[in-house]
């Protein structure tokens, strides 16, 4: 594919020296830049930013490559141009002040000459060649050559000239463009300059339904291999930025550490830990789910982190979405306030796809946050068909991928469709699918949420309900009754009957328990009485028992004193008195 | 014509000092177009102007910065710096009805 080609190193054998434009994307299309020390041809319609672009060139080559350059102008006056870049910041006066810059005007106004013979185009090439050699310029640019045909007469000899003036630059080794304007068939009125340039770049200006997008694209480049596609470019106050389609090689490098999407439970149901870094999250939802109110707590986690986020808004504008998202008790103002926070608000039909591409792609460039949030994706599809928006947001992803951020697109899914799939195709390209979806039941609708997928890590296959408190966003088990996924005031009831039921039981479990204890006490006063009972009837016998011995005892000592009274008595009534007292 | 007439008028009264035709012709060192124009522009004042002009001849080889300044591209450039208005001619001055409408004579013709 040529796409990959563009990557390569195109000076491996050292054929073809370039010069770098400067011009953000145009060297990586052209592999290094502009044929150096030769004619290029940027050709186009009106108003494609021909005249922008080589004054870029220009400046860009005075100020950053110092390469001084000269800037030959047929339409407009030196203080014209220099007003119109001025926007672009660029500071005309100051570099023409420096010697950087030269701009010749040229004036040839018809009504004012008379042609009166053979003549030639000496006098140009004399200012050119004074102009370059004042300031040892090696840039050169004409803008446009078309006016000379308008203002002399003889084509024969203009076409001869305009031959001779780029052999005549390629001669004098400057790294020349020559703006042309298109023409009826031909990439130039003349249908010369394309033929003798060994570089030629169309500029586009396309309407599709009503959004115009400016294309690039480079015709010809002799000598060294080069992006063919048509690549969409910007100009804003930066000047012009080209976007190359990002490198499909898909080569990325992958982290494992985790970030957290700022809501607890759902960084709990992504394997506890929460999303990879770099890796997208797609949250899909019909309306009203609370996708923005996801994305601005993943914001607002990620500031906290004191890392950067850029919100890309597609249908609300910063500041209502800063008093919405403080309805639930995230304030993203403070984040703006201290830089970490970025809005970026446009309407999707501001411009084409592309150059929404290009505007996120510079803007992410130019702040490098680790996260990145477009909210919504959907509207996308109004601008361009759905294999469009799908092709932008692969690289879209994969350009975040190369540089490590993470991103959550919202998208909105219609209500009529059961989604597996979103109208923007993208699901199957993200890390990780959320999908918030209505649950109607018992006459109100509550929000649940659920993982469709999640790479990478184990995930929670739980429906969860997801709440929208004044202190942020809460996911609860919905509760699965007897009838089926209770959610809502339904599963409050339930909790709540629940609750009254183990009250009931509660009470019943006491009164039994009371019961028991009363049971023991008579129980245990029963014990008691038997035991003294038996204690009152073991004194009882012990008490005969006691007479008995005591009886006994006094029998014996009776006796005892009988015999000693007796004194005698014989061996066997001692004997007998001794076998009687055993009994 | 009423751009003749125009152009008539404004030489009239611009032309307070006795008329003199102040030209510059612009050629470049010594090629045949340069030669050719010089030869030319000097019969032609001789016979049409004589006496009463005043002709320069700048070689912007040897002035570049003069080829700047007076917006010189195509050359041989001649222009009438007086008397009003200000015309500008290229060529090798070979086609004389334009050379003398360019410096405007051609009433005559």
């Amino acid at each position: 594919m040529s796409k990959s080609q563009k990557n390569k190193e195109p000076v491996q054998y050292g054929t073809l020296p370039k010069a770098l434009t400067g011009i953000t994307g145009l060297d990586e299309i052209t592999g290094g830049g502009l044929p150096y020390g030769r004619p290029s041809l940027i050709c186009g319609e009106a108003g494609s930013g021909k005249t922008l672009m080589s004054i870029e060139f220009i400046v860009r080559g005075a100020v950053q490559y110092n390469e001084p350059g000269v800037f030959v102008a047929f339409e407009e006056k030196s203080d014209e141009l220099a007003i119109n870049v001025a926007s672009l910041g660029f500071d005309l006066k100051k570099l023409q002040a420096e010697n950087k810059l030269k701009i010749d005007h040229v004036h040839i106004d018809r009504s004012e000459i008379e042609e009166t013979g053979e003549y030639d185009l000496e006098g140009l090439f004399i200012r050119l060649g004074y102009a370059i050699d004042s300031i040892g310029a090696k840039r050169v640019v004409l803008d446009t050559l078309e006016n000379l045909f308008s203002g002399l007469n003889n084509q024969a000899v203009l076409r001869a000239e305009l031959r001779r003036l780029f052999t005549w630059l390629k001669e004098k080794g400057v790294t020349a463009i020559i703006t042309g304007e298109r023409g009826e068939g031909a990439l130039t009125r003349q249908g010369l300059e394309e033929y003798v340039s060994d570089c030629v770049i169309l500029l586009d200006n396309r309407v599709v339904n009503q959004i115009t997008t400016r294309r690039l694209r480079v015709i010809k480049y002799r000598g060294t291999v080069h992006g063919t596609n048509e690549y969409p470019f910007l100009i804003d106050e930066d000047g012009i930025s080209v976007l190359p389609v990002t490198s499909l090689k898909m080569a990325n490098t992958v982290s494992t550490e985790r970030i957290s999407t700022g809501v607890k439970a759902l960084d709990d149901m992504l394997g506890g830990r929460g999303l990879y870094r770099g890796g997208s999250v797609l949250v899909s939802g019909t309306a009203g789910t609370g996708k923005t109110s996801l994305a601005a707590s993943f914001a607002n986690e990620t500031c906290n982190r004191k890392e950067k986020c850029i919100y890309f808004a597609m249908e609300e504008s910063p500041n209502q979405i800063i008093r919405n998202i403080r309805s639930i008790g995230i304030d993203l103002q403070k984040h703006v306030d201290s830089g970490l926070l970025i809005f970026n608000a446009s309407r999707p039909n501001l411009h084409g796809l592309e150059m929404h591409l290009v505007a996120m792609h510079k803007c992410i460039k130019k702040y490098r946050p680790s996260v990145v949030i477009i909210d919504p994706i959907t509207n996308f599809i109004n601008i361009g068909s759905v294999s469009e928006v799908k092709n932008m947001l692969v690289r879209m992803i994969d350009f975040l991928q190369e540089e490590q951020i993470s991103v959550m697109f919202t998208a909105l899914s219609l209500n009529t469709i059961v989604n597996e799939q979103t109208d923007e195709g993208v699901s199957s390209l993200v890390d990780a699918w959320i999908l918030v979806r209505d649950i109607e039941f018992n006459g109100e609708r509550n929000r649940g949420l659920y993982v469709m997928k999640s790479r990478g890590m184990k995930h929670s296959n739980q429906v969860r309900e997801f709440i929208i408190t004044g202190n942020g966003l809460q996911l609860v088990d919905v509760y699965l009754g007897p009838d089926g996924i209770l959610t809502g005031s339904a599963r409050e009831q339930q909790m709540l009957l629940e609750q009254t039921g183990e009250a009931i039981r509660n009470s019943a479990v006491t009164r039994k328990d009371r019961e028991i204890i009363r049971k023991r006490k008579v129980l245990e006063a029963k014990i008691a009485s038997l035991h003294t009972e038996f204690e009152s009837v073991e004194e009882e016998l012990n008490k005969v028992y006691l007479e008995e011995e005591l009886k006994k005892e006094i029998l014996r000592k009776n006796r005892e004193e009988v015999i000693k009274i007796r004194r005698g008595e014989t061996e066997e009534n001692v004997q007998t008195s001794k076998t009687s007292r055993k009994k | 014509m009423a751009d003749e007439s125009g152009v008539l008028d404004g030489y009239n009264e611009e032309n307070t000092e006795a008329g003199i035709y102040v030209l510059r012709l612009f050629i470049t060192g010594a090629s045949p177009n340069s030669i050719r124009a010089v030869e030319n522009i000097k019969s032609i004042c001789e016979e049409y102007l004589p006496g009463n002009y005043d002709l320069q001849i700048i070689d912007i080889h040897q002035q570049p910065q003069l080829a700047h300044g007076e917006d010189v591209i195509a050359v041989p450039l001649m222009i009438k710096l007086a008397p009003y208005p200000k015309r500008r001619m290229i060529g090798d001055m070979s086609d004389t009805k334009r050379v003398l409408k360019g410096l405007g004579l051609s009433t005559n013709s």
